[in-house]
């Protein structure tokens, strides 16, 4: 007993009436650190105790508010800033739509955080160490008896006197309450073995898990992310034709639509007389014949068109598109070159799209101006 | 008959047990081993589950065709299902929250099982949003997470709506529920006598200590979180309600529909509380916690309720009628004397009329036959989703695609099984947790409060 430290003297009462008044003694008595433990709660023990209001609604409302605000906050973003999309004729921030999700939000968070704060910051739990926990007084506390405890911690306790407290106000049961030996001399040991080895266990069966249920288990019938599906895709066999093929040939003298066949084939003298760029010099146009030029003409032809390939050793290097020739070359004449190649140059029919082509054109007039501007560029 | 004396206030637990005798009163079904008569019950209601849990394997391995839906009555069976079951969960939380608001201390014998049956209730209800899409794994696209669609879901629809509801719904009553627990697993781990039963229990009961400084927050936050639950259980068939009543269909699109929907989810789901109740007390001898008093009061409430959708019903046709609309006129006649009359003369006499029978006062105080009428409210109710859901499209706008929708076996064994889940959870909750609140009961009892010398 001697090397027992001691938490508080309890005694216990039989009916509400006693507890109400022995709480209001002791309070009056000036005793801070004591508490009344009763199987319910008791009407009139907070002003027995004289106990401040809990403050909890306050954290209720604050959270309340914030997930309310977030919540709407977030609609608003993915609806009308991330992703805007007009979903039956609403407007993209259509605040009436969003009152149902905003009150659940509120409620949820507020629920969670006033329940949260009051159980682990407000309570200390899950606390399974406290002294009074495993005691004949928190066995009887917890049926029928109505208990009072004051703590050795109070500036005013005196073993002595606090006894004859309770004895005075007809307490029984008054009985001395230690803390637990094995909470004091509890030496937490973080390498201990079986620790370490249930650790690795536990990280053994996660990482396992998880990895079977995202990489196997999600895959197997019928989970197939409907990544096979009964249609026909590029390449595949279908048995609804004769031939047995899934991709079909267009109908026999049909041309479909930007596919027309390229009429100067083999005539570039034709082609420079007769083509005209449809394209008028807007800056959108030159836009996208600079970034087409970039990908397309670049590697070999140079950023500025003067022939200072970066493939530079590994093809013949082209000429320069800021000769006389190639500037006094029509529009068209250019044009048969990049549709048809010429030299080491290969066909870009099937890399530019027409009107790319034209558009391409249209940057590499602006180039040639740049080196041989005019007079008159120059008002 | 009328020697009641109404200026006092009944007693809410009868014939003033000792605060000892509550608490093993209601500890003792979990200390006792389950008996064969649970052992039956149990079989029975998994056999259910099974059944359904089958039908949902081939549903999910060969796809939703093996249900009745068909073109125009898109939607079937698992709709109903989920509505009905929602509406049986909403009865939990307005006897825990709305009635502890209303300060009804009666509610303190039935508010643990109501809330337990809410939970249930609503994980059932929650299985038929996954099933109805077909592919329940992908049921992760309804939370809005960055994906790699770069898409959002859509906070317009009413159907997001009720993803938001159901599960705020579900956890705030699993807090309100647990919250509640937290004092009864301390009692039941100061009076265990095994070793696993005491570890289980203190981890449960978080080290409650039943101290009344503890006891103040935990009243506030009670009281908090019954003030937040009240407009939550309005909010959730109201959005539920929403699911119809947004779209523009003759026989969903009214806004008389979130007050019915909320009256027919609170009457369908106090006929299921009492129900269930009437077999509890009589198997765990709690006549004097839930007394017969209370009883009574859940009929009156029935009663009340079953009038709410009885004026709904007559003035749903008041509207079509008065609307002028010669489309939602046609919707209503058809309902009543179309194909499926017989499900809607099912859905009124169950629920407009046998409940009426509750206005004789021998009537609300015998047993079997409250719980007959009690059953045949939920009848009706289910009736009520069906005929909501199926009548309404079955004769849309365009006659040529009229057709009667018949559910297959498929839909039959998952309805089937979702009353095994539900009575699954039911039965085993009543062998492992208090089905009763103990402190909650010892706060009613008579002599339990101090004698108020300063009031």
């Amino acid at each position: 007993m001697s090397d027992k430290i001691l938490y508080s003297l309890t005694g216990l009462f039989d009916t509400p009436d006693e507890i109400i008044a022995a709480a209001k003694k002791v309070q009056a008595e000036g005793y801070t650190k004591y508490d009344v433990n009763t199987p319910y709660p008791v009407h009139g023990m907070d002003s027995a105790m004289k106990l401040p209001m809990s403050r909890l609604p306050y954290v209720a409302m604050v959270v309340g508010l914030t997930g309310m605000f977030l919540a709407l906050f977030f609609m608003w973003w993915t609806n009308s800033v991330d992703y805007p999309l007009v979903i039956g004729g609403k407007p993209y921030f259509a605040l009436p739509a969003y009152v149902p999700i905003m009150f659940e939000v509120t409620v949820l968070s507020a629920s969670i955080a006033t329940v949260v704060t009051m159980i682990a910051i407000v309570f200390k739990f899950p606390n399974n160490s406290h002294p009074l926990l495993d005691t004949e007084y928190m066995k009887h506390v917890s049926v029928d008896k109505y208990g009072i405890s004051i703590s050795a911690e109070d500036p005013k306790f005196n073993y002595e006197s606090v006894k004859s407290l309770l004895e005075s106000l007809g307490a029984k049961n008054i009985s001395p309450v230690y803390f637990k030996d094995e909470v004091i001399n509890f030496k937490p040991n973080t390498f201990e073995p079986k620790f370490v080895l249930s650790l690795i266990g536990l990280f053994i069966v996660v990482s396992g898990l998880t990895y079977v249920t995202l990489n196997k288990l999600m895959y197997l019938p019928p989970f197939d992310w409907m990544m096979e599906q009964s249609k026909v895709i590029a390449q595949e066999r279908s048995d609804v034709f004769e031939d047995g093929r899934g991709m079909r040939t267009p109908v026999e003298g049909t041309v479909a639509r930007g596919f027309l066949p390229y009429k100067y084939k083999d005539n570039p003298d034709a082609a420079g007389k007769f083509l005209v760029n449809p394209l008028p010099a807007t800056e959108e146009n030159l836009q996208v014949g600079e970034t087409k030029f970039d990908i397309y003409c670049s590697p070999c032809h140079g950023y500025l068109a003067e022939g200072d390939s970066r493939l530079k050793g590994q093809f013949p290097n082209p000429p320069s598109l800021h000769s006389a020739k190639v500037r006094n070359w029509s529009d068209g004449r250019i044009y048969h070159v990049i549709t048809e190649g010429q030299n080491a140059m290969p066909s870009y029919a099937y890399q530019l799209s027409r009107e790319e082509r034209w558009a391409i054109i249209l940057y590499i007039r602006a180039l040639q101006r740049s080196l041989n501007a005019k007079e008159s560029d120059l008002q | 008959m009328s020697s009641i004396d109404y200026t006092q206030e009944l007693p809410v637990v009868e014939g003033r047990p000792t605060l000892k005798e509550i608490n093993e009163l209601i500890a003792r079904p979990l200390d006792q081993k389950p008996d064969k008569k649970f052992y039956i019950a149990l079989s029975i209601t998994v056999s259910m589950l099974l059944i359904g849990a089958i039908a949902l394997g081939f549903t999910f391995y060969y796809g939703v065709g093996l249900w009745g839906n068909n073109n125009p009555v898109g939607w079937g069976f698992p709709i109903v299902n989920f509505v009905f079951w929602v509406g049986i969960g909403h009865a939990g939380t307005l006897i825990s929250a709305i009635l502890f608001l209303f300060r009804q201390r009666w509610r303190n014998g039935i508010a643990r099982f109501a809330e337990g049956m809410t939970i249930f209730a609503v994980m059932t209800a929650g299985l038929f949003p996954l099933i109805h899409v077909g592919r329940p794994w992908l049921a992760g696209y309804l939370i809005p997470y960055p994906n790699q669609h770069s898409l959002w879901v859509d906070f317009n629809s009413p159907l997001l709506w009720d993803v938001f509801a159901v599960s705020t719904y579900f956890t705030v009553s699993f807090i309100f529920w647990y919250v509640g627990l937290i004092p009864d697993f301390a009692s039941l781990r100061d009076r265990a006598t095994s070793k696993v039963k005491k570890i289980i229990y203190s981890i449960f009961s978080l080290g409650w200590r039943h101290s009344n400084r503890h006891w103040t927050h935990y009243e506030m936050v009670y009281l908090v979180l019954a003030g937040f639950a009240t407009p939550l259980v309005l909010s959730v068939h109201t959005i539920v309600s929403f699911d119809f009543a947004v779209s523009i269909l003759p026989g969903w699109h009214a806004t008389i529909f979130p007050p019915y929907f909320v009256a027919g989810a609170v009457f369908s789901g106090f006929a299921m509380v009492q129900n269930v109740l009437i077999f509890i007390r009589k198997i765990f001898n709690y006549e004097k916690i839930i007394t017969l008093d209370t009883l009574e009061r859940m009929n009156k409430i029935i009663l009340l309720t079953g009038s709410m959708v009885g004026y709904a019903y007559a003035m749903e046709f008041f509207t079509a009628w008065y609307s002028g609309v010669q489309p939602e006129q046609f919707t209503f006649i058809n309902r009543a004397f179309g194909p499926y009359a017989w499900a809607y003369w099912i859905m009124v006499s169950c629920n407009v009329l046998f409940p009426q029978l509750f206005w004789i006062r021998k009537i609300r105080r015998t047993i079997p036959v409250m719980f007959v009428i009690a059953v045949l409210v939920n009848v009706g109710m289910w009736f009520e989703r069906f005929v909501i859901t199926v009548t309404s499209l079955h004769r849309d706008f365009l006659p040529s695609s009229w057709a009667y929708f018949k559910p297959t076996i498929v839909d039959l064994a998952i309805l089937l099984g979702s009353f095994g889940f539900f009575f699954t959870w039911i039965l085993l909750f009543t062998k492992t947790l208090p089905v009763v609140s103990i402190a909650e009961i010892k706060a009613v009892n008579e002599g339990a409060q101090p004698s108020h010398g300063e009031h």
